[in-house]
């Protein structure tokens, strides 16, 4: 077992049972759950890689093999063992417009950047694909049984997905998006969940300030595929109505009668929690986040140190000052802030020398994190791609072929980078506008978790110095805006290049490293 | 490489929140926690514990608890009747005890630079917990209450057990005398208890405990600070059961006295690892996880246990730099200013391209959490580690941490009790080098080599 030299294939197995010798809500075979890890287990550190393997060097990132969870399908009076380390459903429950599928993304896309392997199975776009025609709210009215025919059996479409993609297609996590508004609706995911060995945590929204259900509407049903033919009012109207359909039958999640059920329910988009047997680690970390976002209008800016010394001369790493042209950019990026007029801007840089000067130009208060410092590079800190492929061209072949599982001896990985940024994301996500002045592997990172970028794409994400990203929530997603500061500044971009075999000529490894001195 | 200076002094005239430490200071206000609670529910318990835990990461937090304060006022205490509620004269003393209490919470703020305070009391009328938020709105602090709620009779008896039989107040009194004197006190209360008011008290920031954590309500989360106490609350429980925290098995960079380097084991610490695994079979430990770091020697010594074992970046050995894998002979040869500046503040100081204690604090941060949520979980990992893990559970602060004992070949086996931690010490007599070197006499940069060496321990 080497001792971390490269990058290692790996899972981690994190296995909480039930806390506070409370007496819990479990299926008699779960009484001596024991994680199936197999002996000498390697594992990462990203606390939610489950049974998640890390694919070695050299071949294409697959579903992992599903690992540990043998037993996982052994039926048991029709209820699978449970396993500690067995998948997670979370179901989604709430009235329309309370938020549902906005958590529902945001969720998917937080875990997954985290290493959870999660999707998330929206069941309004099941009956969309279903029904090709919204005509109108009337589909909802709880005496439509036509339309409750084809509702329940959408419900169980994704249900099937559900089981096929925690099941067989290595995912973790599944988000099951829909209402889930009925009691009865909700006892039918549970047993789903028991007769295949998943554990169900729910995520309930309660909401009931106009303005925000309005907001609501306004900003993702209007241009929801539903919608696409109707003027503004029409739509509002058709929804407002849509809403009332389920109010009636509504059965919010209730402190007695599912006092065994795990679940957060959120009220008035987080001003209040209430958070009942969280049962695993996966769970305490869902929970966390939660209560961590918020939808108050905010931008967050991204941007690279101005160009240093050792960009200039094509190295990576290291700690050196700005180049003129990079004290340039930090001034102009003063410039820039202030027409901005940003209302309490906050300004994080690294511990690193060319973050602190280029924020010491915009005449701020700024802070510092130590886990914005760039990607540690070990061995071939304040190289030039010359000389690492000069001195260590395996590990040179090794990075290209998995950029972003490869570790640089004595170094660091961009998967190391993720799980040490993850703090920075969590405060990123309580804040509000906030200019993140960074690395290009770091800021890579970051962007990756906001628009959503798989771990093959972050590592080749463009960064390029001196131009700033602006990102701004907007419905479901984050509106970019990439704004060049005009000042110039070299290239630090290196693509994959064509050839990653190990055997390769030094010019095929070298054919894509950016010009510089 | 530049000098190294304590990261205070850099950028001074810019209001510069350093984020060394694992949390950071967005917000000047300080923040003064406020327990809510019928005795034995737990709130000394929680105050301790969440102190501890702040304290670690960086955050200069203190317990101020009431009752505390009424001992020193009333030498001797009798009986229940204290705590009557129409008990005037001790009704007097209680809130005078409460005031001094507060006032002492603005000393600790405004004086010692104390960033959350923890006003340990049972809080239990909207009365007193009104005259607290006035107290703290006057003078810019922030609050949030914590209220624990329990009704379950075996998890109140199991408290009173605990803690209140060790209390000064039934030192000298038989356990039944006691527990029924502690059952009418809990009586005096329960008449005049109002909890948090979800309507009444929607304003407030406050976390409600629910059962010893079954079910939480949290309203109003205000901050950062305030987010991470919510999780840590959310994340820790009472049920028994032990860490044990262990280093490596001797190692072949341990002989030749060098620093850091991921070495594998001596024939030595192969033998402890194996007598590692004997011990650990012996403690008969139910669902024992074990954990190491990804550094050769820790995964070695785990293999010899033949149970699974779950790897942590987190847990490797501080990063010394320039200085990996040199001997301390070679590195007052070679950098003798950054020794010095070591050995003047070893917590904070932090080596060129490497890391600092205060690093590693907070890099070991999910580790900790982890182990809260864990049950029986054994660490093998390394010097610097152990102690900053140590510091946590034991409460050590940053200028003892870098000097704790954590010899090579002998497990820590600490388990929760009362207030504290148990800490038992096992030997497994394999020997082993001496890698403690303790802080020597002279600390000044302009200090003779030998003055630097005195401390450094036998190596080959």
């Amino acid at each position: 077992m080497g001792g971390g030299r490269r990058q290692v294939p790996c899972h981690l197995h994190l296995c909480s049972s039930p806390p506070l010798g409370v007496k819990l809500f479990l299926p008699p075979s779960l009484s001596d759950t024991r994680a199936l890890t197999h002996v000498g287990g390697v594992c990462c550190e990203h606390l939610c890689c489950w049974n998640h393997v890390h694919t070695p060097p050299g071949s294409i990132r697959q579903a992992p093999t599903m690992r540990g969870c043998s037993s996982r399908t052994k039926q048991n009076q029709g209820k699978a063992v449970c396993m500690t380390n067995c998948p997670t459903l979370i179901v989604t429950v709430g009235l329309p417009a309370r938020g549902k599928t906005y958590i529902s993304k945001k969720l998917t896309r937080y875990l997954n950047w985290i290493g959870v392997p999660t999707r998330e199975f929206n069941v309004g776009q099941y009956r969309r694909d279903f029904v090709k025609i919204y005509k109108s709210f009337e589909f909802f009215r709880p005496d439509n049984e036509e339309g409750l025919k084809i509702r329940q059996q959408c419900a169980s479409a994704a249900l099937n997905d559900v089981r096929q993609y925690l099941t067989e297609d290595g995912g973790q996590v599944a988000v099951f998006d829909a209402t889930n508004t009925t009691r009865e609706r909700r006892e039918t995911i549970v047993q789903f969940a028991e007769q295949n060995g998943f554990k169900v945590f729910f995520v309930e929204s309660v909401c009931e300030d106009p303005d925000v259900i309005q907001e609501n509407i306004v900003q993702v049903k209007l241009c929801s595929p539903d919608y696409t033919n109707c003027n503004t009012d029409e739509a509002v109207e058709d929804f407002m109505q849509r809403i009332k359909c389920y109010e009636n039958s509504y059965e919010t999640l209730d402190e007695v009668l599912d006092r065994d059920l795990s679940y957060i329910k959120i009220i008035d988009v987080g001003q209040r929690y209430l958070v009942n047997r969280v049962l695993d680690h996966i769970q305490s970390r869902i929970v966390y986040y939660l209560m961590n976002i918020h939808i108050t209008p905010r931008s967050i800016y991204l941007c690279r140190h101005g160009e240093s010394e050792l960009n200039v001369k094509g190295r990576i790493g290291g700690d050196s000052g700005l180049t003129a042209r990079g004290k340039q950019f930090a001034k102009k990026l003063g410039q820039f802030i202030q027409t901005q007029s940003i209302v309490d801007l906050k300004v994080w840089t690294s511990q690193m020398k060319r973050t602190i000067q280029t924020a010491e130009a915009l005449g701020v208060p700024y802070e510092q994190w130590k886990a914005l410092n760039e990607i540690d590079a070990g061995v071939c800190e304040e190289m030039m791609y010359e000389e690492i492929q000069e001195g260590y061209p395996l590990e040179f072949a090794l990075r290209d072929q998995d950029k972003y599982r490869y570790r640089y001896p004595k170094g660091e990985s961009y998967e190391d980078l993720v799980q040490r940024l993850e703090p920075v994301i969590m405060e990123l996500e309580r804040q509000e506008n906030v200019l993140v002045i960074c690395h290009q592997a770091v800021m890579r990172c970051l962007l990756a978790y906001f628009l959503d970028k798989t771990a093959e794409e972050l590592p080749y994400l463009k960064c390029p110095l001196h131009t700033v990203l602006k990102l701004t929530p907007v419905a479901y997603g984050c509106k970019v805006e990439s704004i060049s500061l005009n000042v110039d500044a070299v290239n630090t971009h290196r693509e994959k290049p064509e050839n990653v075999d190990v055997t390769r000529m030094s010019e095929e490894a070298l054919i894509t490293v950016p010009a510089h001195h | 490489m530049q000098t190294m200076e304590p990261p205070q002094l850099e950028n001074m005239r810019l209001r510069r929140c350093d984020s060394a430490a694992s949390v950071p200071q967005f917000c000047n206000s300080p923040t003064v926690i406020v327990m809510v609670g019928l005795p034995a529910r737990g709130k000394t318990y929680i105050s301790k514990k969440m102190t501890r835990y702040l304290n670690w990461i960086g955050v200069p937090t203190k317990v101020f608890n009431v009752g505390q304060y009424r001992r020193e006022a009333v030498k001797t205490y009798k009986n229940f009747e204290f705590f009557k509620p129409d008990n005037e004269e001790a009704m007097r003393i209680r809130k005078a005890c409460a005031s001094a209490a507060l006032k002492d919470v603005a000393l600790y703020f405004s004086k010692e630079n104390g960033q959350v305070a923890v006003f340990d009391a049972t809080n239990t009328t909207r009365e007193r917990r009104a005259v607290i938020n006035s107290f703290a709105k006057e003078r810019g602090y922030k609050v949030f209450f914590v209220e624990s709620i329990c009704d379950d009779p075996e998890i109140i008896a199991e408290n009173i057990k605990q803690v209140k039989f060790g209390s000064p107040d039934y030192i000298d009194r038989d356990i039944d005398e006691a527990m029924e004197d502690f059952n009418k006190r809990i009586d005096c209360y329960k008449t005049s208890y109002m909890p948090i008011d979800d309507e009444k008290d929607r304003k407030l920031s406050y976390i409600k405990i629910f059962d010893v954590g079954s079910r939480y309500l949290v309203n109003r989360v205000r901050d950062h600070i305030q987010s991470r106490i919510v999780y840590y609350l959310m994340n820790i429980h009472v049920t028994p059961r032990s860490i044990y925290l262990s280093r490596h098995g001797e190692s072949e960079l341990n002989l030749l006295g060098r620093i850091g380097g991921d070495s594998s084991l001596s024939p030595r610490g192969q033998k402890y690892a194996s007598a590692l695994a004997s011990f650990i079979r012996g403690q008969r430990i139910k669902d024992l996880k074990a954990w190491t770091s990804h550094m050769k020697r820790t995964i070695q010594t785990a293999e010899a246990l033949g149970v699974q074992y779950e790897q942590w970046k987190a847990l490797n050995e501080i990063d010394a730099g320039v200085c990996e894998e040199l001997t301390y002979e070679e590195i007052q040869e070679n950098f003798p200013e950054e020794f010095a500046l070591r050995d003047q503040d070893k917590y904070r100081y932090r080596y060129p391209k490497g890391e600092s204690y205060e690093d590693l604090v907070h890099r070991l941060e999910p580790v900790i959490m982890e182990l809260e949520r864990q049950e029986n979980v054994l660490v093998i990992c390394h010097q610097a580690v152990m102690r900053c893990l140590l510091a946590y559970f034991l409460d050590k602060p940053a200028s003892e941490l870098p000097y704790l004992r954590c010899p090579l070949h002998t497990v820590l086996k600490l388990t929760p009790v009362a207030y504290g931690c148990k800490v038992e010490s096992f030997y497994l007599n394999i020997e082993a080098v001496n890698t403690h070197r303790e802080r020597p006499k002279n600390v000044n940069t302009n200090r003779n080599p030998d003055e630097a060496l005195q401390t450094v321990p036998d190596h080959v």
